[in-house]
């Protein structure tokens, strides 16, 4: 929990996101075109009538991607709709050329899910499935301001992963960010490239009083979010925007923002007066789906251990912190690399915990052509120490500390984190692989000479 | 998400700022006697197809799909044959840029 308190009030955040991710299919989601749109060399190659809305294109939904947006939902606990269909949103923009997107309405795929954050659990609403649009580009050409629409993205599936407005704090919503990237990565059906908008954030946010039970009667959502760093920022700076506005007893105007990353603030984008009418109905060319519980089973069976298990147990078995955790589980492969090596450390000196800690910082190479004994050789050469006289190291520090008289009157007159830098400077000096805490001692030993 | 589905059609009066609502939803341009025109048009279609509210339909599950078909699937394997060259993609545009089509400036914001 997260509020904020100005001179009048005390508000705390209420905030739902949404987000956008690609699949990443081999074929687009209701025709064969390649679904490569960030790979294709030229725009506009990968089209055909179906991806081009032209009368008489005949979609059909391919399989793989449904099956992907189940497995979605069960890692991410959700229940998943044994009957569902495909609706069409009705809306009018240069890159939907049907004039409608394949989307899912009143029976997405995936309801009621749930993802652990460190802050709390966050409700999943929903996940449902739908085609992406083109892509704009925004152009003067011949003195005329004009968009370029490149179809190559147009008709690639899209998954929407829809929360609850449960998420309390800017920081809670960039780990549920960063927790559903990994999930996505990990499960091999999405790869999450934001700067490329393959994964997009949308975040509604309002505030409520502190002691108000009831949820706002407004909310202002921020739009085309694409890092997670700047969903917390444009959080932190809605609800500074909000809670000046809610002191005024003013309400927030219901609108779309957007995020202006140079000047770190939200923008208006249109206001919601003229209310969203999409006007979905049952897409008539796409018959719906059944599964059976057993299709679903076995989807559920395919699921690998998910990565906030296997955090927790390389928390139990190996002591590895969720720190490190965080960052090592990105995929399958590198995961499981990862746990052998942690494996040839029993009854090491050296821990499994010290190894995920030098693959964070030491950047020790993970990836899947290393082999798991390769990558302890490296992690204990890290440790190995050089032998080197102590008399030799005297000498170096006291070179160091005779170039450095500034920073020796700086550590004289109590500042003391420029012991690191004379720890950095000697162990240069000396090239070899020292004790650091011995370096530090001796150089303490100096200084208070 | 919002649900227009459930508006109450029975009076079946379509007013003339509807009309100019659903033209501009469908980007089409009208005129003042188009306007008019529509409108009676729309009413007296709502008005045939209201005769349908006197059935009773309660105990009958909504159709999404009159086919009866269900689980049309394709695999995902990539159609080389189906798909267009740019030149064949762009063969029908009014106006093309570098491989891609153009149309008017659309942004709201800038
Ligand atoms: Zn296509």
């Amino acid at each position: 929990m997260k509020t904020i308190k100005t001179n009048k009030n005390e508000y705390q955040l209420i905030c739902g996101i949404e987000i956008h991710a690609e699949l990443k299919t081999d074929s687009k989601m209701f025709c064969g075109c390649k679904n490569d749109p960030f790979g294709a060399k030229e725009p506009n190659i990968y089209t055909c009538p179906v991806c081009l809305g032209m009368p008489g294109g005949l979609p059909t939904a391919n399989k793989k991607a449904i099956e992907w947006t189940i497995k979605v939902g069960l890692a991410l606990k959700c229940k998943i709709n044994l009957f569902s269909k495909f609706d069409r949103k009705n809306y009018f923009y240069p890159d939907l050329p049907k004039a409608y997107q394949i989307s899912q309405y009143d029976i997405p795929f995936c309801f009621d899910g749930v993802l652990e954050t460190s802050y709390g659990p966050v409700k999943i609403t929903r996940i449902h499935l739908e085609e992406d649009t083109g892509k704009l580009l925004h152009k003067v050409i011949n003195g005329k301001k004009v968009s370029l629409i490149d179809f190559n993205r147009s008709g690639v599936p899209l998954i929407e992963i829809v929360t609850e407005p449960e998420i309390y704090s800017p920081e809670q919503a960039k780990e549920y960010g960063k927790k559903i990237r990994q999930i996505l990565r990990y499960l091999e059906v999405a790869d999450c490239d934001m700067d490329q908008g393959g994964m997009r954030l949308e975040a509604n946010i309002s505030l409520a009083k502190i002691d108000q039970e009831n949820l706002p009667n407004y909310k202002v959502e921020v739009k085309n979010i694409n890092s997670f760093k700047f969903a917390e920022q444009a959080i932190s700076f809605e609800m500074i925007r909000q809670a000046k506005i809610l002191d005024n007893d003013e309400i927030p105007v219901q609108e779309t923002r957007g995020w202006d990353s140079n000047k770190s603030m939200t923008f208006s984008q249109r206001s919601k007066e003229d209310a969203e009418d999409y006007r979905y109905f049952p897409d008539p060319d796409l018959p719906p789906i059944r599964f059976s519980r057993e299709n679903v089973d076995f989807i559920e069976q395919s699921l690998p251990e998910l990565p906030a298990n296997i955090a927790s147990r390389w928390f139990e078995e190996y002591k590895v912190e969720e720190r490190y955790s965080a960052q090592l589980i990105t995929d399958i492969q590198s995961a499981n690399l990862i746990e052998e090596s942690f494996n040839l450390l029993i009854n090491d000196s050296l821990t499994p915990n010290q190894l995920a800690s030098a693959i964070v910082n030491k950047k020790i190479d993970i990836s899947r052509e290393n082999k798991a004994s390769n990558i302890i050789t490296t992690f204990k050469s890290l440790f190995q120490l050089d032998d080197v006289s102590q008399d030799e190291i005297l000498k170096k520090i006291n070179i160091v500390l005779s170039q450095n008289s500034d920073a020796v009157k700086k550590f004289q007159t109590g500042e003391t984190k420029v012991l690191g830098f004379f720890i950095g400077q000697t162990a240069r000096l000396i090239g070899k692989k020292v004790d650091a805490n011995l370096l530090s001692t001796l150089i303490i030993q100096e200084l208070n000479k | 998400m919002n649900n227009n589905s459930k508006k109450n059609i029975s009076s079946q009066k379509i007013s003339t700022a509807q009309i100019i609502h659903i033209a501009n939803l469908a980007a089409i341009p009208i005129t003042k006697v188009e306007e008019e025109e529509l409108r009676l048009a729309f009413e007296q279609t709502l008005n045939t197809i209201a005769e349908l509210q006197s059935v009773d339909i309660s105990n009958i599950e909504p159709t999404h799909q009159v086919t009866g078909f269900e689980n049309i699937l394709r695999e995902d394997k990539v159609n080389q044959e189906n798909m267009f060259s740019q030149k064949e993609a762009l063969k029908n545009a009014k106006e093309t840029h570098a491989g891609y089509f153009v149309v008017p400036r659309v942004l709201t914001h800038e």
